[in-house]
C-alpha cells in the first residue's frame, strides 16, 4: 500500500491536543504512523498554509434505506439541475436533499467526511438499507436499527425484564447487522398504528401498557448491560412542537445517575439527537421561541449525555423520520405530499417535503436555535454538528454551518437578512452570542467527539499513530482567515482526503471509489431460551416473513463487514 | 428418502410468499413437489424441470432458424450491439434479482441506455400519482395484525395474487385481529363479479372506467356533502353506507390493481384513491398499496431509484439520468422509432406491448435474456436462456410492500448455464473494454 507524508500543515487534533501547530502526518498501510516510519518513497503532500484534520465522522444522517429511497422515488423534482455525469470509474449521481447513493458517498468525501451513520434502520428493511450502503462508495457506514416501538422491547420492559431486552437487542443487532440502539418517538410510532401518538414520556402506549419513560429507561439499562460501543441514541417524544423543551428535559433526566459501562472509552449513556427540534418554547407557532439555553444548561452539567444539533440550513428539503405521527402532523400544516410506511411489530416512518424559508419567522428561529445550541456547548466533545440530514437541511451544508459557527459576522449578516428580522432576533439569544468557534473546536465537534460517542475513538477522529489513516487537508490558512466565505469554500472541497490510507479526493475532486466497510456490532450474550422462543413465536404468528428469511447475510448485503465484538456473556 | 427444503421464496408474483416447502430427489437435483404454493407458483418451480429446456444461447438466422452459440459469443454480440447503439433500450428487470439489476445498470450507464421496467405497462401510473400526492402505506404484516377494513379496488387477488388474502389481507389472525376474516369487512370495487367480489361483504359493481368519480364521491360522502342520485352506477345511499363502513374501521387498507391504473383517467384515478386514503386518516388510520404483479418489479424501481433517482423510464443517453414518462418510456421510444437497439431481460414485452412496438423490436438489433422461449425471444435476434432466479439461483427481491426478501437457490441449473447476473457481468466486462474505461 502507498505511503504518504503530509508536511507542514496546521494540524488540529483533539486526540493528541494539537491546536494548529505545524506538524507532519505520515500514512502507511492504511494507518497513521510516526513520520519516522515511512520510507523515502513516501509521496509528499505539501500542506504549508493549510489545515489538516482527521476524517470527519457523521453521527446522524438519513442516507440509506426505505424512507430515504421513498424520498428519491416520490420527488423527481429533487434531481433538477443537480446531476453530475459519469466520469471514468466514478458513477453518475444526482439529487439535492436525497442524493443517489453514489452521489452521497462522493459528496461526503469531498467535504472530508469518511465515516457516516445511517440514523434509523427499520429492522425488517435491513437488507434494503445494506444494499444502499453497499452502493455508497468510500465512506465507512453503520446503521442504527430502531427499537423504541418494538413489540418485543415493549413486552419485556412492561415487566422490567432488562436481561431479556438486552438479549433481544443483541439478537436484532446481529440479524440486521446494526450498530446501535436507536429510539424514535418511543411508544408514539406504535400508537400511530392506530392514528394516535404519545406526546409526553408518561403517555401510555395503547394496548401495551407501558410508557415512553419505561421504554427509554429500560433501553438505557439494556444498552449498558451489553456494554455496546454507542449509547442509546434518542429522538424523544413531541419533536417539532412549541413548548417541547420540557419533554426533552424529562427525557434527559431519565439518564440521571446512570454510568457508562463499556470497553470503548464511551462516557455517555444517552445521545440526544437533532436537539434543535426539541428545544422549543412558546405555546403555538405564533409565540414560538428558543429554549436552547434551558436545554444546554442541563446538557452542560450532565457529563453522561452527548447531543447533536440538527441545524436548519434554510433550504428546500425532504423531511423523513420514523416518527410517523409527526410527518402526518406536518403534512396537515404545509399540505405537501405525504408518504407513510408503517412497519409490522417494529416501527413506522413518514416523509413530507419542507421549505425552510428565510421569510418565515419560525424557520429563521429554528435556524437560530441550532446555532445557539452549538455556541452554548461548554464541551464541544459532547456536542456534534448535524443537520439531521435531510430533515433540517442537506448534509452538503456542513461547511456553511461551520462558517456560521466560526464567524459572528456571518451570523449577524444572516440575522439581519431575515424578513422578520426583529421578531427573529427577539425569539432567541443568538444575536448576543459573539463566540466564534475555533478550528480546534470544529475538529472536536465533527471528528474526535462523535468518534468517542460512537465508541470508535481508537479508529477514527484523530491523527495519532495507530489510528485509521482518514486524513483531510483543507485549503484554509488558520492564520489568515479574512472573509468568512473562505471557511465555507475550504470545507466544501477538500484539497486531499485519505480514507484508510487511500487518496480518494484530490483538489476537490473524487479520484477513487475507496474500500468501503460496513460497521456492525456483534454482541454475544448468554444463551437465552425464552427470548429465542419469543422470537420464534412472533415470527410464526405476527410477522409476514419467516424467521429464516429475516437476517441480512452475505456478500450482496455486507460485502466488506467490520464487526465490533462485544462480550456480554 | 427424499430431501426437503423449507422457507423457500416463490419467484412469481408480488406476494413473494416465503414459506414454500420443496421436496427434492435424494441427490438434490430434481424438484419432486412444491408445498404451500398456489398453483401458478408451484408451476413455476416444476416448469424449470422441463426436459425440452433450451440451455444455450441461440442466434436467429435469416431463414428464421436458430443457431446455437456460446455464452461468450452471445456476450460479445450483446456488448457490441449496446456499445454501437445511440439510443438502446434496456427493458424488463421485473423477474430477476437486484444483483442482476445492479450489473445491468452499470452497463446502461456505460453505453447510455434507456432503462425501464414493467411498471411502464402496469403501475407506472401509480408512481406518477405518488409523485403528485405521496403514499400513506405500510407493510403487509400491519394489515394482518391490525386491518379491520379491507378494500380491493380494480384488482382480483383470487386469481392474480392467489395467496394474498390468506397470508396477509383477509383470512389471517393477527395480533389485533384474532377472529381472522370475521374481524374484517371486505369491500370490493369491480365492474365484474370476480371470485374476489364473491367473498366481499360489499361489492360495488361500478360502471367500467368510472373509478375517479366513485373515489371522489366517497370523499364527498366523508364530508357529508351533496351527492347526485347515482355515481358510477352506484346509488348515493350505498355510497354513504360504504363511506360510513370505511370511516368506522380502526385500521383500513385500500389495495388497487390494473383495473384502476390502466383504465380511463389512469394516474388521476390513483391521485384520487390516495387523496381518499389521506382523507380517511382524518377520521381513523388508513393505508393504500398497489398490487404489484411481477415478483421483483418493486425491486427494480428501488434499485433504479437509489442508483439514479427515478423508479422507471430512466434515460441515461445524455450521460446523466433523465426521467419523463411519455418521452423516456419504452413504448413511446419504440412507437416514435427512436430506439436503435433493444435489450430485454426478465419480462415479455412481446406478449404485452402494442403490436406496432413488437414489430419495431423485430426490426432492430435485439437481445432477449429469458429462461423460456417467449414471444419476445421469438422476435429478437439473440435469445439467451439463463438459470431460473429463485429456483436455480438466489438473490434479493422486493415484495409489493417494499419488504426485501433474499431468495433461495433450490437446485442447480443445467450444466453450463449462466445466471442473469453472471451473463450480465460478462457483457459489462466486455463493454468496459469496448468503451475503453479502465
Ligand atoms: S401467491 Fe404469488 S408468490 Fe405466493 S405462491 Fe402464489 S404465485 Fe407464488
Ligand atoms: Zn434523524
Amino acid at each position: 500500500m502507498s505511503e504518504y507524508i503530509i508536511k507542514n500543515g496546521h494540524v488540529f487534533d483533539p486526540v493528541q491536543g494539537i491546536k494548529g501547530d505545524k506538524s507532519d502526518v505520515a500514512i502507511k498501510d492504511g494507518k497513521i504512523v510516526k513520520d519516522t516510519e515511512v520510507s523515502s518513497k513516501a509521496k509528499v503532500i505539501d500542506a504549508k498554509g493549510k489545515t489538516v484534520m482527521a476524517g470527519a465522522v457523521e453521527v446522524h444522517a438519513h442516507i440509506a434505506g426505505p424512507k430515504v429511497n421513498m424520498g428519491r422515488i416520490y420527488r423527481p423534482e429533487d434531481k433538477l439541475f443537480t446531476y453530475t455525469p459519469k466520469k471514468g470509474n466514478l458513477r453518475m449521481g444526482g439529487g439535492f436533499s436525497i442524493p443517489t447513493t453514489f452521489k452521497t458517498g462522493y459528496e461526503y468525501a469531498k467535504m472530508g467526511y469518511t465515516t457516516c451513520m445511517e440514523a434509523a434502520m427499520p429492522p425488517l428493511f435491513s437488507r434494503h438499507t445494506h444494499e444502499e450502503m453497499r452502493d455508497t462508495p468510500i465512506i465507512d457506514e453503520g446503521a442504527y436499527p430502531v427499537f423504541g416501538n418494538n413489540w418485543f422491547v415493549m413486552e419485556y420492559l412492561k415487566n422490567n425484564e432488562i436481561e431479556n431486552t438486552a438479549a433481544y437487542c443483541a439478537w436484532l443487532l446481529r440479524a440486521t447487522k446494526g450498530y446501535a440502539i436507536k429510539l424514535v418517538n418511543p411508544g408514539g410510532t406504535e400508537a400511530w398504528g392506530w392514528g394516535l401518538n404519545c406526546l409526553t414520556i408518561h403517555d401510555p402506549v395503547p394496548y401495551f401498557d407501558i410508557t415512553p419513560a419505561q421504554i427509554i429507561k429500560g433501553l438505557i439499562d439494556a444498552n449498558e448491560r451489553l456494554g455496546l460501543p454507542h449509547s442509546i441514541h434518542i429522538h424523544p417524544n413531541s419533536l417539532g412542537t412549541p413548548g417541547n423543551y420540557t419533554i426533552t428535559l424529562d427525557t434527559l433526566k431519565l439518564a440521571e445517575g446512570v454510568k457508562a459501562k463499556n470497553k470503548f472509552g464511551r462516557e455517555q449513556v444517552m445521545h440526544l439527537t437533532h436537539t434543535q427540534f426539541h428545544s422549543y418554547g412558546g405555546e403555538n407557532w405564533g409565540n414560538f421561541e428558543s429554549k436552547a439555553k434551558e436545554v444546554m444548561d442541563y446538557v452542560n452539567k450532565n457529563k453522561n449525555i452527548t447531543i447533536d444539533t440538527g441545524n436548519v440550513t434554510l433550504d428546500e428539503t425532504t423531511t423523513m423520520t420514523a416518527d410517523g405521527p409527526f410527518e402526518h402532523h406536518l403534512t396537515e400544516l404545509n399540505h405537501l405530499k405525504w408518504a407513510n410506511i408503517d412497519v409490522e411489530l417494529e416501527t413506522g416512518s413518514g416523509l413530507v417535503p419542507y421549505i425552510y424559508s428565510p421569510n418565515i419567522s419560525v424557520c429563521a428561529i429554528q435556524w437560530s436555535i441550532g446555532l445557539e445550541l452549538a455556541l452554548m456547548a461548554k464541551d464541544p466533545m459532547r456536542c456534534f454538528i448535524t443537520t439531521d440530514h435531510p430533515n433540517a437541511g442537506p448534509f452538503i451544508r456542513y461547511p456553511r454551518i461551520m462558517k456560521w459557527l466560526m464567524s459572528d459576522k456571518a451570523r449577524q449578516d444572516q440575522l439581519k437578512a431575515f424578513k422578520n428580522s426583529d421578531k427573529v432576533i427577539a425569539a432567541s439569544t443568538l444575536a448576543s452570542l459573539d463566540k466564534e468557534m475555533s478550528l480546534y473546536e470544529i475538529a472536536m465537534m465533527t471528528r474526535a467527539g462523535p468518534a468517542k460517542s460512537l465508541g470508535l475513538s481508537n479508529m477514527y477522529g484523530g491523527l495519532k499513530p495507530g489510528m485509521d489513516a482518514d486524513v483531510v487537508v483543507y485549503d484554509l490558512n488558520p492564520d489568515k482567515i479574512g472573509d468568512p466565505e473562505e471557511i465555507e469554500k475550504a470545507f466544501s472541497l477538500a484539497s486531499h482526503v485519505f480514507k484508510t490510507g487511500v487518496e480518494v479526493v484530490k483538489n476537490g475532486e473524487v479520484v477513487n471509489n475507496g474500500n468501503k466497510r460496513t460497521l456492525w456490532v456483534n454482541a454475544k450474550v448468554q444463551e437465552n431460551a425464552q427470548v429465542m422462543r419469543d422470537i420464534n413465536e412472533k415470527f410464526l404468528k405476527y410477522y409476514s416473513v419467516k424467521q429464516a428469511n429475516y437476517e441480512s447475510l452475505g456478500h450482496h448485503f455486507v460485502p466488506n463487514p467490520y464487526a465490533i465484538e462485544v462480550d456480554a456473556t | 428418502m427424499t430431501k426437503s427444503m423449507t422457507d423457500v421464496i416463490c419467484p412469481f408474483c408480488g406476494t413473494l410468499c416465503d414459506d414454500l416447502e420443496i421436496s427434492l430427489s435424494d441427490d438434490g437435483k430434481k424438484i419432486l413437489d412444491v408445498y404451500n404454493a398456489c398453483a401458478i407458483g408451484a408451476e413455476k418451480f416444476l416448469h424449470s424441470q422441463a426436459k425440452d429446456r433450451i440451455t444455450r444461447p441461440r442466434l436467429q438466422q435469416a431463414d428464421g432458424t436458430w443457431k446455437e452459440i456460446s455464452y461468450d459469443e452471445a456476450a460479445e454480440y450483446a456488448a457490441q450491439m449496446l456499445s454501437k447503439a445511440k439510443k438502446p433500450i434496456m427493458y424488463g428487470w421485473s423477474s430477476t434479482n437486484c444483483e442482476a439489476q445492479s450489473v445491468g445498470h452499470e452497463i446502461a450507464e456505460m453505453v447510455g441506455a434507456c432503462v425501464d421496467n414493467t411498471a411502464a405497462v402496469c403501475h407506472g401510473t401509480t408512481l406518477i400519482a405518488v409523485q403528485d400526492i405521496g403514499l400513506p402505506s405500510c407493510t403487509l404484516g400491519e394489515i394482518k395484525n391490525r386491518a379491520d377494513r379491507v378494500i380491493f379496488w380494480g384488482c382480483n387477488p383470487a386469481h392474480a395474487h392467489p395467496r394474498h388474502m390468506s397470508r396477509y389481507s383477509w383470512v389471517p389472525r393477527g395480533f389485533f385481529t384474532g377472529k381472522g376474516h370475521k374481524s374484517r369487512k371486505l369491500v370490493v370495487v369491480d365492474p365484474r363479479v370476480t371470485d374476489t367480489a364473491k367473498l366481499a361483504d360489499i361489492h360495488l359493481q361500478i360502471e367500467q372506467g368510472r373509478d375517479y368519480e366513485l373515489l371522489n364521491a366517497l370523499r364527498v360522502a366523508l364530508n357529508e356533502e351533496w351527492l347526485p342520485d347515482t355515481v358510477a352506477g352506484i346509488p348515493k345511499e350505498k355510497i354513504r353506507e360504504v363511506a360510513e363502513v370505511l370511516k368506522s374501521g380502526r385500521f383500513g387498507i385500500i389495495f388497487f390493481g390494473m383495473g384502476v391504473t390502466q383504465t380511463l383517467s389512469k394516474n388521476h384515478n390513483i391521485d384520487e384513491a390516495i387523496a381518499l386514503t389521506k382523507h380517511l386518516n382524518e377520521f381513523t388510520k388508513y393505508s393504500i398499496m398497489p398490487m404489484r404483479g411481477h415478483y421483483n418489479v418493486t425491486g427494480s424501481g428501488e434499485v433504479l431509484a437509489w442508483q439514479f433517482g427515478f423508479p422507471y423510464s430512466v434515460d441515461l443517453t445524455r450521460g446523466f439520468a433523465r426521467y419523463n414518462p411519455g418521452d423516456t418510456s419504452t413504448i413511446d421510444l419504440l412507437s416514435r422509432g427512436e430506439a436503435d437497439a433493444v435489450f430485454v431481460i426478465a419480462s415479455d414485452p412481446g406478449a404485452h406491448f402494442p403490436i406496432s412496438c413488437v414489430r419495431q423490436i423485430s426490426k432492430l438489433p435485439s437481445v432477449c435474456i429469458d429462461p423460456h422461449m417467449t414471444p419476445t425471444a421469438g422476435v429478437c435476434k439473440l435469445h439467451v436462456p439463463v438459470a431460473f432466479v429463485g429456483v436455480e439461483t438466489g438473490g434479493n427481491a422486493y415484495r409489493m410492500d417494499n419488504v426485501p426478501i433474499d431468495m433461495r437457490k433450490v437446485v442447480d441449473a443445467p450444466e453450463g448455464m449462466l445466471t442473469d447476473e453472471e451473463f450480465l457481468t460478462k457483457i459489462r466486462d466486455r463493454v468496459k473494454k469496448l468503451k475503453g474505461a479502465a
